[in-house]
């Protein structure tokens, strides 16, 4: 592209060159800050294949393995994985493990194992990761839709309303949010949906606090004042003119809170009280894997159950520390002067 | 003589805080005619922009008020309207430009969306219009490539650039008063002479009345054709701008035009600087707010605050004490200095 001065004649060669030119967008000016950081590159990559995988659970599961997530096949309950067999088997170092797995299981290639009503893990754990992310950004959307549109009504119009709000805020940050939720979810058994919600209306506070920070800052600067010189309405100067500002900071915001919400869901489920069975969420696999931990096979000694326990755990585990590693990068991309640390 | 524009009357804004009220405008009132530049001028805090920004009701609430007062624009007063009425004169009849062009551009939206903002607000003008009419704007306010920098933000332009953009903006909807707030201020000398010929050269064009607000009055001299000192929130002199600079009558405007240098001046003298602080705008005014720093202050100035009183025609000024008087006083002064 060629680099044109503001001086240059305007002929309409020229306008049509100089339309090329795009300028550099926040966006642009991000992505390029974030492209040689490691540490941000790696976890978002790894974000965007959870997310792929969740979105294709379907087909995936029906190519890879060819069965419902939640068709038992009590003959083949507690199967180890079939995947390193068949890498054995693939070398000629073993040839009855992988038969006998795959006879057992009626010919169904349970590459990462079953449970303990001989459900396919593999098939769950795409299924599973499906519910936990679909839940955990919804529930981030909603947090973030209520607590941006409270946080900016707080600080913009001040007085009664920020006073509302203020309390609000303090109020719902003085509850005990996973005693509050334990709670709600043992008297409504929740679905997804329910979940998601529940997740979502507690998680409001910390965006809305951010916002109305952010607002009450923006509010008093010069091109605010001059927004309401144009004549622009209330409304106008709040969508059009200060959200813009403080979406880039919301943006890291929303990642380290889907982490935490992802956490959140995992918690609940875990302790029962999140998505009801049969359907797969990673941290309901998480918690029934844990009453076979301990079981061991008579005849070997091996333990029977540990392919139901670290699939999962260790998914919790990344994800949540990818979206958090995520938020950091995106911060120190966002924020210039954190930059400057980082590089020094 | 030339039909008012804008008559304020009593003008009084006060800031409610923590620390008490402060007395930001205390009741000034002085008029605009169509066409016509007025300059107000005073050191920082001296209550210009409150002043201006008080007439469409900009001041931040809480904790600003406008506590008295009446503002007639064009036969319709100001103070009465509703919010949603005003915001059809702002931007498009009356229009403001700000101090710092750095500052007064939201950085995360494109000029082109900024200028066409209050066309779309006021014209009610579609994308097409709006972007045309923008062009149009740039080109006016002297920027090259008008139709290629529409989709430019703020950050690529240089600060006098952003000043003709904040020009553009308020003129987009042809306003009949424009006022500007220190429009210069921030802008090194080179660009501030373009600036100040750019926006002289559009009132001529355009016709609008300006109230141009400045603390530097080698700026005031060259553009405008009258002109308003405040001080401490009080309007203390106001005069055409020919009869300020040769016959001063209030002792503060004296000492502002002592302290710029002259070039018709005969001898080098020293500049004068004006002793002392402005006042603490937390004090009920009682007195002459300018007595504190005042040289010719006299037992009167302490008790009594002095009214704006006509003292030549169409010249105004708040002082007790008798302009002859006081430039006998200076002369001596000056002879005891010399000798």
């Amino acid at each position: 592209m060629t680099s044109t001065t503001a001086d240059q004649p305007l002929s309409a060669a020229a306008s049509s060159a100089l339309s090329s030119r795009s300028p550099k967008t926040f966006l642009t000016v991000t992505l390029e800050r974030i492209r040689t950081d490691a540490m941000t590159v790696g976890p978002l990559l790894f974000i965007v294949l959870i997310g792929l995988l969740a979105l294709l659970a379907n087909p995936l599961g029906n190519l890879l393995v060819g069965v419902d997530p939640n068709r038992t096949n009590l003959d083949a309950a507690l199967q180890p994985p079939l995947l390193p067999s068949m890498a054995r088997r693939l070398v000629g170092l073993d040839h009855g493990v992988a038969d006998s797995l795959l006879e057992v299981s009626g010919g169904v290639t349970h590459w990462l194992g079953t449970d303990s009503l001989g459900r396919d893990q593999l098939v769950r754990l795409l299924h599973g990761a499906r519910i936990s992310m679909l839940i955990a950004f919804c529930a981030a959307g909603i947090a973030f839709a209520l607590g941006t549109t409270l946080g900016m009504l707080a600080g913009f119009l001040g007085g009664k309303v920020d006073d509302f709000i203020l309390w609000l805020i303090n109020t719902f940050s003085s509850l005990p949010t996973l005693f509050v939720l334990i709670l709600l979810t043992s008297i409504y058994k929740p679905n997804a949906i329910l979940l998601t919600l529940f997740l979502g209306f507690f998680g409001w506070i910390g965006a809305a606090r951010f916002t109305r920070g952010q607002v009450l800052q923006i509010k008093t600067l010069d091109y605010a004042t001059a927004a309401r010189a144009l004549g622009a309405s209330r409304l106008r100067i709040m969508w059009y003119h200060i959200l813009p500002n403080t979406i880039p900071l919301i943006i890291v915001l929303i990642m380290v809170e889907i982490g935490t919400l992802v956490l959140a869901e995992s918690v609940l489920s875990f302790l029962g009280f999140g998505v009801q069975a049969p359907q797969a969420t990673w941290g309901s696999m998480l918690a029934k894997s844990g009453d076979f931990y301990f079981l061991h096979d008579p005849t070997t000694g091996n333990r029977v159950a540990w392919h139901l326990i670290f699939p999962p755990g260790i998914l919790i585990f990344l994800t949540v520390l990818a979206l958090y590693l995520l938020g950091d990068g995106l911060r120190d991309a966002i924020d210039p002067q954190l930059r400057v640390d980082r590089q020094g | 003589m030339s039909k008012t524009l804008l008559n304020v009357r009593d003008l009084e804004t006060k800031f409610f805080t923590q620390d008490g009220v402060v007395h930001a405008v205390n009741g000034i009132s002085y008029h605009v005619d169509e066409g016509e530049t007025v300059a107000i001028v005073g050191e920082s805090g001296s209550g210009k922009s409150v002043g201006v920004m008080s007439l469409i009701r900009l001041i931040a609430s809480p904790p600003g008020k406008i506590v008295n007062g009446s503002v007639v624009f064009d036969g319709q007063e100001l103070m009465d309207l509703a919010e949603e009425d005003l915001r059809h004169i702002r931007g498009n009849r009356i229009a403001m430009i700000f101090q710092d062009p750095m500052t007064s551009l939201n950085p995360v939206l494109t000029i082109g969306r900024q200028i066409t903002e209050s066309l779309e607000l006021h014209m009610s003008m579609n994308r097409n219009q709006s972007r045309e009419r923008a062009i149009e704007l740039l080109d006016l306010v002297g920027i090259p490539a008008a139709a290629s920098r529409l989709d430019d933000y703020p950050h690529q332009f240089s600060g006098g650039m952003r000043q003709r953009v904040m020009i553009a903006m308020g003129l987009s909807c042809n306003p009949q008063l424009l006022i500007a707030d220190e429009p210069t201020t921030a802008l090194d000398v080179t660009i501030q002479a373009q600036i100040i010929d750019l926006v002289d050269r559009l009132r001529k064009e355009l016709g609008m009345a300006i109230i141009w607000i400045t603390h530097d009055l080698g700026v005031v001299a060259g553009m405008a054709e009258r002109v308003i000192v405040m001080y401490a929130g009080f309007i203390i002199e106001a005069a055409t701008v020919n009869d300020l600079y040769a016959q001063p009558h209030h002792p503060y405007t004296l000492g502002l035009l002592r302290s710029i240098p002259r070039l018709d001046e005969a001898h080098k003298e020293r500049l004068v600087p004006i002793d002392g602080l402005p006042p603490d705008l937390l004090d009920e005014p009682s007195h002459c707010p300018f007595a504190p720093r005042c040289e010719f202050v006299i037992e009167k100035c302490w008790q009594e605050n002095p009214p704006l009183e006509t003292v030549a025609d169409d010249h105004l000024s708040a002082c007790w004490r008798d302009i002859s008087e006081i430039r006998l006083e200076l002369d001596a002064g000056l002879a005891g200095g010399a000798a």
